[in-house]
């Protein structure tokens, strides 16, 4: 109660949790930091400091290898996430709060098993299907990864949603479809606000694993489909260049700035 | 907004992918590649290339082997060559009767893997030795005692490449043996007493070692030449070392595939980097020999005295190529490689 | 409630999930099929498999003839490689949760329009590549990096520590990778916490601690449960960080596997060891889920 007495209470805060947090946020910058200082260094290794350069940069802007990989990273993430996040909400409403029903542990099973193998097995076993779809449709394009990486993807969207859904307040929902709303009404004006940080959370997760994918897209990907962790593989026993981290860093401005329009633009809205 | 960016960046891709009269679609090892290579192929055959990266023989041939891979040229090792070609996964593309055929070493025509060279051309050439940081340690480097039995001075500061068909060939010939794929249970034993015996004074059992050479965070390391000249360019205490017991060769080299789409341009390909020029570009790049005469006078001056590509005499003798171990020989392998990293 | 209503629960529920199903199937589970074939076939000469049934994959899982004498033994490697990557996941998934509710709370009790930047802010680091972030990683804390020198510097250290290549720069690099998998399923059952619940245990006297055990603990153990499944089972497979971190010396069940698959040529024993896993790790999320719809269905 001492506590009390020397500052106003907070019944949200508990002790040493937001010191915690903050250093953990700076922890987790860290490396980040690191690598956008790298990104400026001369020297033709990643880990000896050579003074500052653009080098890199100019090297990464040449290298229309290193930009291609990158930008399908991007769009297979952007495409696998949304495709995940979707279908994992879906399954997520489907299987939590109503219940015990026949078949729910196969299905709560079947949504988590890409979790429980090592990658390099499921790497194989999609790889010979996919491989001989190709050959036989003759079509060798990105869809085959896009579906791989939305597959995987599925129970990273799908744990947080429906840790989101279970225990959710169901009166606000019953209340809805007493006033006559229509299920699919009550469903978007209601449950969906109440669940977005949930479907918020589980399409980051995806985005970022998409994003990761290192070994699958090895065994899956086609001639010219290499992406950013598939090309770093590819150097990883003769030299990482430091080009990678340029193209990094670009892309983590790209994408601070993109974020802060956005944020920029909802605040004025609000 | 952001999807507008991405789908513009997309469109760019595909636009810019299509111009080119004809396609070739490389797989082969990361960043081992030359672009100035690839744009001299482009320019002078309006060929639009593809290279695409892999970081292992068996993921290459795990791959090419399923199928619908779009792939038409890949660089497999010597040891996997006789694989493709047994399986029908290359084709018989004679590159013994093309034009710049004559370019070839006479060294690298009958060679175990290819004789006569009826389907492959050599891309790089190297072997796998070791690399000492000689501020550290001053004795004898031509040895794998170095990492097989170090000296004091090294001790838990040594990294060994995780390759495990090179160190294992490496232990081997430590303890006697000359085939690398030796059957005998008393070298294979003793091979494996070594390398358990040596374990506790490595530090890691990495790859980059460009890298932590020469910025010191490894005084030692199994590695390959090309890889420590490139340490050594950056760090002039890195030499190399050729075991005198024996250490492994080997030979990367161009085949074209048995589905391939573009076989044309993939046979122009083959004929195009027996040219001593262009041989030289993908040595300049890499950093390791390639298998055509007359090459070294388009090379940098400081790859013709380099003693990482051109080893002394009296250790040259000591470098083998050995074949894919068969089966019976592989599992006693990653047996003892498993014992060694459980 | 009548028979109606159950079947109709039931066909909702197989409506709702099959679109994720089918992907799956067609893309995950379906392809697995093929492994548990070759978990009973015969090792290829060079990869793959032939089509010679076989046992002897499962038979190696457990036992390892001696290569020198023939003798059979218990495959004691085996058990020590699933043993490390057992005990290396279950410390890895401690770690997250110190680090990871503190920060979920942190984001949860923001003002609801700041929420979504603090959220982004933990998700940014990792839109960097994997490998990217491990090679900073592995900047920061070797011998001659960053950490070593700012101790150093502030007089804390007289000589470099010697982290990397250890199992703390394994745990590290892995706590780091994992953490947004325990942040962000926290946060989103931390967020629909309603507040006044805590407000009335104050109200009744009860202790932060008696708050936070009673009140607050109970209502997020959802969130709690989805990290710890998406920090531990994944990292028992893990690959890269070990492989990269840990310096490869010492192998987890990832790269045990990936040996199988790879260098190893021995696609059955890989089949039938991650077969296992599967077993495992499925049976603990049967218990899980049994567990959960229970006390569903009871609140």
């Amino acid at each position: 109660m001492a506590e009390r007495k020397r500052r106003r209470f907070s019944i949200t805060a508990l002790p040493g949790f937001s010191t915690l947090a903050i250093v953990t946020f700076l922890v987790l910058y860290v490396p980040i930091v690191t690598m956008v200082v790298y990104s400026f260094n001369a020297s033709m290794s990643v880990a000896v400091w050579g003074g500052f350069s653009l080098e890199w940069y100019v090297y990464a802007w040449n290298n229309t290898l290193v930009q291609e990989a990158t930008v399908r990273s991007v769009i297979i993430a952007v495409c696998a996430s949304g495709i995940a996040t979707t279908v994992a909400t879906m399954a997520a409403l489907g299987t939590t709060r109503r219940g015990r029903y026949k078949g729910q542990t196969i299905i709560y099973l079947l949504i988590n098993q890409p979790l429980m193998v090592p990658e390099i097995v499921t790497a194989v076993a999609l790889l010979i299907v996919f491989a001989s779809i190709k050959v036989a449709t003759g079509y060798t394009g990105l869809a085959y990864l896009i579906i791989a990486h939305s597959a995987f993807c599925i129970p990273f969207a799908y744990l947080p949603i429906r840790a989101r859904l279970e225990g959710m307040d169901l009166t606000l929902e019953i209340a809805s479809a007493d006033l006559y709303a229509s299920p699919w009404r009550a469903f978007r004006r209601v449950t969906l606000p109440l669940l977005a940080p949930g479907i918020a959370a589980g399409a980051m997760l995806a985005f970022v694993i998409s994003l990761d994918d290192v070994i699958i897209t090895e065994f899956v990907k086609s001639a010219g489909q290499d992406t950013l962790p598939t090309y770093m593989l590819g150097q990883l026993r003769r030299a990482v260049t430091p080009e990678v981290n340029a193209i990094s860093t670009a892309l983590l401005v790209l994408t601070v700035l993109l974020l802060t329009l956005f944020y920029l633009l909802t605040r004025r809205r609000d | 907004m952001k999807r507008l960016l991405f789908t513009t960046t997309a469109a760019a891709l595909v636009a810019g992918a299509a111009h080119a009269e004809g396609e070739l679609n490389i797989f082969n090892w990361g960043n081992y590649t030359s672009p100035e290579l690839i744009a001299k192929f482009e320019e002078m055959y309006d060929v639009k290339v593809t290279i695409t990266d892999y970081d292992s023989n068996t993921t290459a041939l795990t791959k090419i082997e399923a199928g619908g891979h779009g792939f038409d040229i890949v660089v497999p090792t010597h040891s996997y060559v006789p694989i493709y070609i047994e399986k029908g996964l290359l084709m018989e593309t004679r590159p013994d009767q093309m034009e710049n055929f004559a370019n070839m070493d006479p060294n690298w025509v009958d060679v175990d893997w290819d004789p006569g060279r009826h389907y492959t051309v050599p891309w790089q050439w190297g072997s796998t030795g070791i690399a000492v940081n000689t501020t550290a340690y001053s004795g004898d480097i031509n040895t794998s005692a170095i990492f097989l039995d170090p000296p004091a001075e090294l001790q838990g500061q040594i990294n060994v490449v995780p390759e495990m068909s090179d160190i294992m060939a490496m232990a081997v010939y430590y303890v006697g043996g000359t085939d690398g794929c030796t059957a005998d249970m008393d070298i294979l034993r003793a091979a494996r007493d070594v390398l358990v015996a040596a374990k506790p004074s490595w530090l890691s059992m990495d790859y980059g070692t460009t890298d932590k050479l020469s910025s010191g965070e490894w005084v030692a390391s199994v590695n390959w030449n090309g890889s420590t000249f490139r340490a050594r360019l950056a760090n002039p205490d890195v030499q190399y070392g050729y075991p005198v017991e024996g250490y492994p060769l080997w030979m990367d080299s161009v085949g074209v595939l048995a589905d391939a789409t573009n076989v044309e341009n993939a046979k122009l390909f083959q004929n195009f980097i027996m040219d001593p020029e262009n041989a030289a570009m993908i040595s300049a790049f890499a950093r390791y020999s390639n298998g055509i005469a007359g090459s070294d006078a388009f090379m940098p001056a400081d790859m013709q005295t380099a003693p990482e590509i051109n080893p002394p005499a009296e250790l040259a003798a000591a470098g083998r190529f050995s074949p894919a171990c068969p089966k019976e020989v592989q599992d006693i392998h990653t047996a003892i490689w498993t014992e060694l990293q459980k | 409630m009548s028979m109606d209503m159950d079947r109709k629960r039931a066909r909702d529920g197989w409506l709702l999930s099959a679109p994720a199903l089918v992907l799956l199937i067609l893309a995950a589970s379906g392809p697995l099929l093929i492994v548990v074939i070759y978990a009973f076939l015969t090792p290829g000469e060079y990869s793959g498999i032939v089509w010679d049934f076989s046992l002897k994959a499962w038979f190696q899982v457990l036992f390892e003839r001696d290569i020198f004498d023939q003798t059979v033994s218990f495959a004691d490697a085996h058990l020590t490689i699933f043993w490390r990557s057992v005990r290396l996941s279950l410390v890895t998934t401690l770690l997250t949760f110190v680090f990871g509710f503190p920060t979920a709370w942190f984001i949860a009790t923001r003002p609801p329009n700041q929420r979504a930047m603090w959220l982004f802010l933990i998700t940014i680091p990792f839109w960097t590549n994997l490998l990217i972030r491990t090679f900073a990683i592995m900047e920061v804390i070797r011998l001659d990096g960053i950490l070593n020198n700012a101790l150093m510097g502030i007089g804390l250290l007289s000589e470099p520590l010697r982290i990397m290549y250890t199992d703390t720069a394994v745990l590290i690099g892995m706590t780091y990778v994992y953490l947004p998998l325990m942040v962000l399923p926290l946060f989103a059952a931390i967020d629909r916490l309603d507040f006044r619940l805590v407000e009335a245990g104050y109200d009744l006297y009860a202790t932060r601690w008696q708050v936070l055990r009673r009140i607050i603990l109970p209502i997020i153990k959802p969130g709690i449960i989805a990290g710890s499944i998406l920090v531990f089972v994944p990292s028992l497979g893990a690959y890269v960080t070990p492989r990269l971190l840990g310096g490869g010396k010492k192998m987890m069940i990832g790269n045990f596997i990936e040996l199988q698959f790879g260098a190893g040529r021995n696609w059955p024993l890989g089949s039938a060891l991650s077969l296992i896993l599967l077993l495992i790790v499925g049976i603990a999320l049967i218990f899980y889920v049994r567990a959960s719809t229970r006390s569903d269905a009871n609140g």
